[in-house]
């Protein structure tokens, strides 16, 4: 296993980039841990999936660099890179057996009979995949060929990383759980480097360690789930990770205070003044609202059921009215809501201000 | 309840095709299944006769050198048609303008008539003016095929594998054009050689397509009658005699018509066994 860096790295499809839309992976500077699980989200055609194909070889970056801990692995091929990776649908090779699947790595690779049987079994009973082993791959479920895929990459004790793009695409609902559950066993028992693309946000929160969201070809924020929730960095992320996501409301700043509609909101960082001209937006998440004597002044649009809580859709009652923003919330099941006139307040150790879209301060 | 209504007039809706069947099919077999019972003089005079046909022909020296000379083409047209057929889709562009090219050159050979191709090759293998046939002598081989077995053999293959190895090559195409990037990128993380893509990814996945080749090129040069009639005639001798030559001397030539459809309902079996044996072996796997 090895901490993975990129370092400088730039990407595009184009002979000429020129635009910066032309750059599929803007500029961008990361490192991962040796052993640790992480995630790496985005709305579809964000560069995700070609930061993985730089990673794993398959395309050589435009401009800079892949580290495999102190090595320049930049110009090897896949092959030389010593890398796993789950596709987003089953690769099986079809006419061997599951026992003929999980070897054919270390067979390619010139190991020992009795090595490879010894490995192959270890990896197997890992996986649940010991009562087949002697099927044909073919006949799998979708899971089972998942599972032997990954089992292809865990057989070799030297991989340096084990990447996922998208792997659960294809799964059943009621196995997707089995399935993340069983990776997240894996990585705690193995302590492979593992990173793991996908659009869905549950599936990035709760394997990863870190995540790094990304939008548009660049990385918006990296950190933990948690850091991700109580502060995106930027609006994208707010929107993007929670649900319902988080609420951006236009605001004002003057004399070192933010305001939405004329009401003073408190921020939880020490503000900076932002400079003239640019967009101002008051982030809150509708976790951290709440309704309270004193305020916003609201009025309820719509109450939706979510299970343990109901969400409720606010409008504050601004001038001018172009102003008007829904303002969600949300409430516990079995807790009245007012009726007729209401009040918002928000948490401000969760409030936070945005310019230009990004966290301010 | 599960009833189901009964409607009569709903058989007049397969009645076109009930008919086009008949005509296609039925009644033309049938017409050869009567003949090979019987025996005729001419002037529409008939005898029945059993299944003596059946004996002469099965008991025929003739009809086993046919017979053999057909097997032997077809062996060998497959050996080299298929494994080549493969090879070509192999080095075929996968993207890029060279794509259409490619397939525009490969599919003009089964774009033109069979009896054209024949007329081509025979005056392209023309001893005295022929491009070929006149530049083999030239460099020494010597090569006349209205004169030596050998030659007119090896002509007759060269332009089969020249006119129908195309089929293979755009059905094996079609096959690899199926499989999914994600394999050869499996493929390549798991250090897999060239051969071994090919063993275990690219044959697989291009195996329902070449059942389908197989067959087609099987049936097809089993049959072969048009190119070689034109190119050979079925000799010199009888040397390229396979069993569609054969049969229409017999049937058209010396007007046997008894024994000519006894060979054509034993060749139609013969044919339907042997696909239905190709099938077999070929589908095996699946039906497991």
């Amino acid at each position: 296993m090895a901490r993975i860096g990129l370092k400088n790295l730039r990407h595009s499809y184009r002979e000429h980039p020129a635009a910066d839309a032309d750059w599929a992976v803007k500029r961008l500077d990361v490192e991962w841990a040796e052993g640790s699980a992480n995630a790496l989200l985005g709305p579809s055609g964000c560069g995700k999936t070609t930061l993985l194909n730089i990673i794993s070889g398959l395309l050589r970056p435009t401009e800079g660099a892949v580290y495999f801990g102190a090595r320049d692995v930049t110009a090897a091929p896949p092959d030389a890179r010593n890398i796993a990776q789950v596709f987003q649908f089953p690769v099986v090779y079809d006419t061997m057996s599951v026992f003929d699947n999980l070897a054919f790595p270390l067979r390619n690779r010139g190991v020992p009979a009795a090595q490879v049987e010894k490995r192959v079994r270890e990896i197997a009973a890992l996986l649940d995949l010991e009562p087949m082993l002697m099927q044909r791959a073919a006949g799998l479920t979708a899971d089972g060929k998942q599972k032997i895929s990954l089992g292809r990459g865990l057989v070799r004790d030297d991989v340096n990383v084990i990447m996922f793009d998208e792997p659960l695409t294809v799964i059943d609902p009621h196995l997707k759980w089995r399935l993340r559950g069983k990776l997240k066993e894996l990585h705690q028992r193995l302590r492979p480097t593992m990173i793991y693309v996908t659009h869905d946000q549950t599936e990035a929160l709760t394997f990863a360690d870190q995540v790094l969201v990304m939008n548009e070809g660049t990385v918006v924020q990296s950190g933990t789930p948690v850091e991700l929730f109580e502060r995106p960095r930027h609006t994208f992320v707010g929107h993007f990770i929670g649900s319902p996501g988080m609420n951006v409301l236009p605001a004002t700043f003057d004399n070192g205070v933010a305001r939405f509609a004329g009401h003073v909101v408190h921020i939880a960082a020490p503000l900076k003044v932002p400079q003239d001209g640019a967009r101002l937006e008051i982030g809150v998440r509708p976790e951290f609202v709440r309704f309270a004597e004193k305020g916003i002044a609201v009025r309820i649009l719509k109450v939706a059921d979510s299970g343990r809580y109901r969400i409720v859709d606010t409008m504050a009652d601004a001038e001018p009215p172009a102003t008007a923003t829904i303002i969600k919330l949300l409430v516990a099941e079995g807790t009245a809501l007012p009726s007729g006139r209401a009040f918002l307040k928000f948490d401000p150790a969760y409030t936070q201000l945005y310019v230009d879209g990004w966290i301010a301060g | 309840m599960n009833t189901k209504t009964v409607n009569h007039k709903a058989w007049w809706l397969v009645a076109p095709v009930v008919v086009l069947v008949a005509f296609n099919a039925v009644i033309p077999l049938m017409t050869v299944v009567n003949y090979s019972v019987q025996e005729t003089f001419g002037e529409n005079v008939f005898f029945f006769e059993g299944v003596k046909w059946f004996e002469q022909i099965l008991r025929s020296p003739r009809f086993h050198e046919s017979l053999q000379r057909s097997l032997l083409f077809t062996a060998i047209v497959l050996a080299i048609e298929v494994p080549l057929g493969v090879a070509i889709a192999l080095t075929m562009p996968r993207k890029g303008p060279w794509v259409s090219v490619c397939l525009v050159l490969m599919a003009m050979p089964l774009l033109i008539p069979w009896n054209v191709v024949g007329a081509m090759w025979n005056i392209l293998a023309l001893p005295d003016i022929g491009l070929l046939g006149h530049t083999l002598n030239a460099i020494g081989i010597d090569y006349n095929f209205t004169r030596q077995p050998l030659s007119a053999w090896a002509t007759l293959i060269a332009m089969d594998v020249w006119h129908w190895t195309s089929l293979v090559v755009l059905l094996a195409y079609a096959g690899l054009s199926a499989i999914p990037d994600a394999y050869y990128q499996a493929a390549k993380i798991d250090g897999a050689s060239r051969w071994a893509v090919f063993r275990y990814i690219q044959l697989p996945k291009m195996k329902r397509v070449l059942t389908i080749a197989i067959l087609l090129r099987f049936m097809d040069s089993f049959m072969i009658y048009t190119e070689a009639i034109v190119v050979t005639g079925g000799g010199p001798g009888n040397s390229t005699t396979v069993l569609s030559i054969d049969l229409v001397k017999v049937a058209l030539g010396q007007f046997d018509l008894g024994p000519a459809a006894a060979m054509s309902l034993i060749y139609f079996l013969i044919i339907l066994l042997l696909s239905w044996i190709f099938y077999t072996v070929m589908t095996k796997d699946e039906q497991s």
